[in-house]
């Protein structure tokens, strides 16, 4: 087998890599923001609720979490599972489980913030909503950024757990041609495609951290 | 008119009792400065008085306008949350710490409020805070960020930010305690111009000798209690003791 044809077949695999990475942050991004106000809430119930759900998501592999989500049906309700479900089920997995690390740093970054900042913003009349979403928020984002950037990393090489209910992946793809063709090659090029891919996200974070430092 | 009234206004934390017995009137036009040891509870009526904080017991009066009143149980009660947002803009606050929104430039940190709070028209706004940063000296800073000031700057910015809502009164918290000696001057000239133009003001203060000379009225608290109240030569010229010996330290 030839390196073009193995570099194209690596490349389907790598759009699905992609696909993951991306539907992951843009569901988990914002869900960890509300998950976060449950944890924060003053309501008992739900502080124990979304401390619960987080230390469950935390403490357990998600490569267990993809199955259940993606068997779950089946067991549970005893619903038959389509094919078609297994990229779905990938997506609701890992959105889920990245959103408890998001909601506890995005914790860790308002619970940061001087209550002066919410005093003056009182002072001044503006809302809670307006409060939030003005003066908090955007200062919160400066001060998450490291370690939204460690999490965004490990969510570049975790895309590859997605091989456990057998979507084709970049990685599962090379262990697949790897198997056939008795050679290492494709793990080689799976690694420079996951390096190259976490150079770019970590050079896209440091760019967006250098468009904060206007102030301090 | 009593632009603020407070009646027998008591606060404690967890059983320590704070504000034992506080009533104050300031009037129109008045400037009044609280002094005082530290823990004698300056800061937590000031805290009060602008509602950051919730008062255990007692009445809160602006503009004849019920804030806060005894349920006559030993608790207060305070006005529906629409009440308190239209009271709460008589009233503005200078912090001690300034607590400028470090991601808004000058500009943004003065206009933002007017703006989207109060809802004023652009032009009225930019009018407005021109005049503001004009009067107190800021037209070369309006697009610098706070960090990029000095602490004096960036209180009389804090000053323009409270007044852009164009309150009736201004309450300071120890406006130049953050600054070193050379840099309270600055601040002190513009809240003695205010004084001049008349703007009702309460000043919690260190600085005796400012005090003096601008206040119309100082009172001195000490253990929760405001221990004496009275033109700045009754103060000053007190046979009091205690007064004396606080007075002389400084």
């Amino acid at each position: 087998m030839d390196f073009g044809k193995l570099l194209g077949q690596l490349g389907s695999g790598m759009v699905v890599s992609i696909e993951i990475f991306m539907l992951t942050l843009l569901f988990s991004l914002p869900l960890g923001l509300v998950i976060s106000f449950g944890r924060m809430s003053k309501n008992t119930l739900l502080r124990t609720i979304t401390k619960g759900y987080i230390s469950i998501m935390r403490g357990t592999p998600l490569m267990l979490q993809l199955m259940v989500v993606y068997f779950g049906p089946y067991y549970l309700f005893g619903i038959k599972i389509a094919a078609s479900y297994r990229f779905t089920a990938v997506i609701v997995g890992f959105a889920l489980n990245y959103a408890a690390y998001f909601a506890e740093i995005y914790r860790s970054g308002i619970q940061s913030m001087p209550v002066g900042q919410y005093e003056a913003a009182k002072v001044l009349g503006y809302s809670k909503a307006q409060t939030f979403f003005k003066i908090i928020l955007p200062q919160v984002v400066k001060r998450i950024l490291p370690p939204v950037t460690n999490e965004v990393i490990t969510l570049v090489k975790d895309t590859s757990l997605a091989f456990v209910i057998a979507v084709s992946e970049m990685f599962t793809t090379a262990k697949a041609i790897a198997a056939a063709q008795t050679t290492m090659v494709p793990f080689i090029a799976a690694a420079v495609f996951y390096y190259i891919f976490n150079f770019a996200v970590a050079a896209f974070m440091e760019y967006l951290e250098k468009k904060f430092e206007y102030y301090r | 008119m009593n632009l603020l009234e407070i009646n027998h206004m008591k606060k404690g934390f967890d059983g320590l009792e704070v504000l034992e017995d506080i009533s104050l009137t300031v009037k129109e036009g008045e400037v009044v400065s609280i002094i005082g040891p530290s823990g004698s509870g300056k800061s937590t009526l000031l805290r009060c008085a602008t509602m950051l904080e919730r008062m255990d017991d007692g009445e809160l009066i602006y503009l004849e306008e019920k804030a806060a009143w005894s349920d006559g149980a030993g608790h207060s009660v305070y006005a529906p949350k629409n009440d308190l947002k239209r009271i709460q803009r008589h009233f503005g606050l200078v912090f001690q710490n300034f607590n400028l929104f470090p991601h808004y430039s000058v500009w943004k940190n003065i206009t933002d409020a007017p703006l989207h709070v109060d809802k004023i028209s652009k032009a009225e706004v930019e009018e407005r805070t021109n005049k503001l940063l004009q009067q107190l000296g800021l037209e070369d800073k309006k697009d610098a960020y706070p960090c990029q000031l000095s602490g004096g700057q960036q209180q009389r910015v804090s000053i323009a930010r409270a007044l852009a809502l164009q309150p009736k009164i201004l309450f300071f918290d120890e406006p130049t305690s953050a600054l070193d000696p050379e840099l309270t001057g600055e601040v002190l000239k513009v809240i003695k111009e205010l004084a001049q133009e008349k703007m009702t003001m309460i000043i919690v203060t260190h600085e005796m000798q400012f005090a003096r000379e601008l206040s119309d009225r100082i009172i001195f608290m000490e253990q929760g209690r405001i221990q004496k109240e009275g033109s700045p030569e009754d103060i000053f010229g007190s046979d009091n003791a205690r007064i004396r010996e606080f007075i002389g330290k400084f």
